[in-house]
């Protein structure tokens, strides 16, 4: 690494700003990985101890209830990764710029 | 020989596909001159591109046409499995992706060996990429050969020889650049294929999933019973074990770690997640359209069938090629002899994607880490790296021709869920306590890591799918068949325990070295892009 990285990354690292928004993004990123797993798991539960109330058909329909639900955890995967690059991909992204210009 | 079955429009349009790659090869040749242009296409691939070669590395020819065959025999199982294969890709979004952008350059080794000692470091991280790929191969190569004999006619040894020469062609000659555009190529075809076999079959319902749904219950033997859970998960240790490999594999996938470096910034890496994520989900729900379509399309017409004595046969496994064939079936079903052509022709396609991407996995990991970072340490000229790295892939490619022989007759079905396992259990854990733990020191992750490679392949050996079903004991000796909720608790704790007893210098060193890790790997600072200096 270049010499100016490495004085860069010593005041980054005693830098209260730099510090509030990794507080944010690690919160953020533990947040969303424990409800991706809480769902997952969340499913599996349901197939190995409640197979009887995913056979539940919808209504007067054919479909299941485990169907919807599948497609449901599929859907949630998408939804909680756009949800995650919408706040890094702005928020985050232009703080740690401000930060980086600020103490260059 | 017997080429008198020799599938002629599948045939041409493979040679198109192959003809195209090529191609793309040879001018993706002509342009790679630096190291940092054969691992990670010189980090000029943008977020969208990289989504979609992530999907043609992961969306192999195993779960387009596994899990629509297990769609099609037992129904709502199927989803449960493809469930799995998808929710690992959040958490590689949110807790690995960016991290390893802004810390490596082409290896996931790269990230672990940050600030800890390399030549354990990266021993340990190669070892454990070349088995996933090893495994990984196996599976890709014994199923790559039987599928292209009963597609195209072709002998198995002349499709594995086929499948192993272009593999290489393209990993040695193209590098990464070369085997990014064959992987964005499959994505395509692959997505646009499935995507037609899904909407013929929901027209053929009138856009009603219900409507298939009831049909299929009323075609398939099993009736109602294939729209909820079966035989698929039947005790949570099982089921929690099998989901955990498949959740955290994802994550310690060596080719699909590389895939990172690829990309210009942390930006690109997290929306190559994100497409990556689209894609792929809504290729599993195509799948699982396709399976439904299949049992009611497929099940009462007796010329897809094995058919015995008075018209009779098994409308499950009495499927010529076995269930794996429904989505094949079905293409002829729904598009002709053309559209099934098409088909066989994305499956051969999409074999050779994934096999290209594991060996420049494996290439990489012997000619960057294990060559030069351990053997010339450091010591060596980026050109005699990258020289190493295509000699490595012929290496790799005549041994995984070797391995389709050997394996021909095994039953190879447990390889990718080692694969997983080895993955979830060894890289995964390495990788995170590396990135997101102070404490964790060379000792400690070269234990941790170990343990957790050895215990996945012990417990793998001693399970039931290997050691009654492949090896012929009566009584397994380790109860389930998927090891990751033990072997990944080993390696963490491993990790941990080590890292914690490790009272040597440089373990202190390592620890005070992880606050510029940090900075670095939440904002990239000093991180540049993958071009050569």
């Amino acid at each position: 690494m270049a010499a100016d990285a490495v004085a860069l990354i010593d005041k980054v690292k005693r830098d209260p700003e730099f510090h509030a928004l990794q507080k944010r993004r690690a919160r953020l990123a533990w947040t969303l990985s424990a409800a991706m797993a809480a769902i997952y798991f969340g499913f599996i539960l349901l197939v190995a101890f409640a197979p009887a109330w995913l056979a539940t058909p919808l209504g007067s329909h054919t479909t299941t209830v485990g169907i919807p639900l599948g497609l449901g955890v599929i859907l949630s995967a998408f939804v909680l990764t756009g949800l995650y690059v919408r706040r890094a991909n702005t928020e985050f992204d232009v703080t740690t710029q401000r930060i980086i210009e600020r103490l260059s | 020989m017997n080429f008198a079955n020799l599938n002629v429009e599948a045939v041409v349009m493979f040679l198109i596909f192959v003809a195209t790659t090529l191609l793309i090869t040879r001018w993706a040749a002509s342009r790679a001159r630096t190291a940092a242009d054969f691992y990670a296409a010189g980090g000029g691939i943008t977020g969208f591109q990289n989504g979609l070669a992530i999907a043609g590395d992961y969306m192999s020819a195993a779960s387009f046409l596994g899990i629509s065959g297990l769609v099609f025999a037992s129904g709502f199982d199927g989803l449960i499995y493809s469930v799995g294969w998808l929710v690992g890709w959040p958490i590689v979004l949110f807790l690995i992706a960016e991290r390893l952008r802004n810390l490596g350059r082409y290896t996931f080794a790269d990230v672990a060996a940050f600030r800890l000692k390399a030549t354990p470091i990266r021993t340990m991280s190669a070892v454990g990429t070349l088995a996933v790929v090893a495994f990984y191969l196996i599976a890709q190569m014994v199923g790559a050969g039987k599928l292209i004999e009963l597609l195209f006619g072709l002998p198995y040894v002349y499709a594995l020889i086929i499948v192993g020469v272009l593999m290489v062609t393209y990993v040695a000659t193209g590098g990464m650049v070369a085997t990014t555009w064959v992987q964005i190529i499959k994505a395509c075809l692959l997505l646009g294929g499935a995507t037609f076999m899904a909407l013929m079959v929901l027209l053929h319902f009138s856009m009603s999933p219900d409507a298939m749904f009831k049909s299929a219950t009323e075609t398939h033997p099993d009736g109602l019973s294939i729209l909820a859970p079966g035989k698929l998960v039947t005790d949570p240790i099982s089921a929690i074990s099998l989901g955990l490999a498949l959740m955290f594999g994802t994550a310690g996938l060596p080719h699909i770690l590389m895939r990172f470096f690829t990309v210009r910034d942390a930006k690109a890496a997290r929306k190559s997640v994100f497409y990556a994520t689209g894609f792929i989900g809504y290729f599993y729900i195509l799948t699982f359209i396709i399976g439904f379509g299949a049992i009611t399309l497929l099940m009462n017409d007796p010329s897809y069938f094995k058919v015995g004595e008075g018209g009779v046969y098994d409308k499950i496994n009495g499927m010529i090629g076995g269930t794996n064939m429904a989505a094949v079936h079905l293409s002829k079903a729904v598009g002709g002899d053309l559209f099934l052509g098409f088909i066989s022709a994305v499956a051969f396609a999409t074999i050779l994607a994934v096999v290209a991407g594991l060996t420049l996995a494996g290439a990489s990991a012997v000619s960057h880490d294990l060559y030069a970072n351990v053997f010339a340490r450091g010591r060596t000229s980026e050109t005699t790296e990258v020289r190493i790295s295509k000699v490595s892939a012929v290496v790799i490619g005549i041994f995984a021709i070797w391995l389709g022989y050997v394996f021909e007759k095994q039953n190879v079905a447990f390889m990718v869920g080692l694969a997983f396992a080895v993955a979830a259990s060894c890289n995964f854990p390495v990788l995170l306590m590396s990135i997101f733990w102070s404490g964790t020191t060379t000792r400690g992750a070269v234990v941790g890591g170990f343990l957790g490679l050895a215990s996945a392949v012990g417990m793998v050996l001693l399970s039931p799918a290997v050691w009654v079903k492949t090896f012929g004991f009566e009584k397994a000796i380790f109860p389930y068949d998927s090891p990751a909720l033990f072997s990944m608790t080993l390696a963490f704790l491993g990790i941990y325990i080590v890292s914690k007893l490790d009272r040597s210098a440089s373990a202190a060193a390592e620890r005070a070295a992880f606050e510029s890790q940090f900075v670095r790997s939440e904002t990239g600072i000093g991180a540049g892009s993958a071009t050569a200096h």
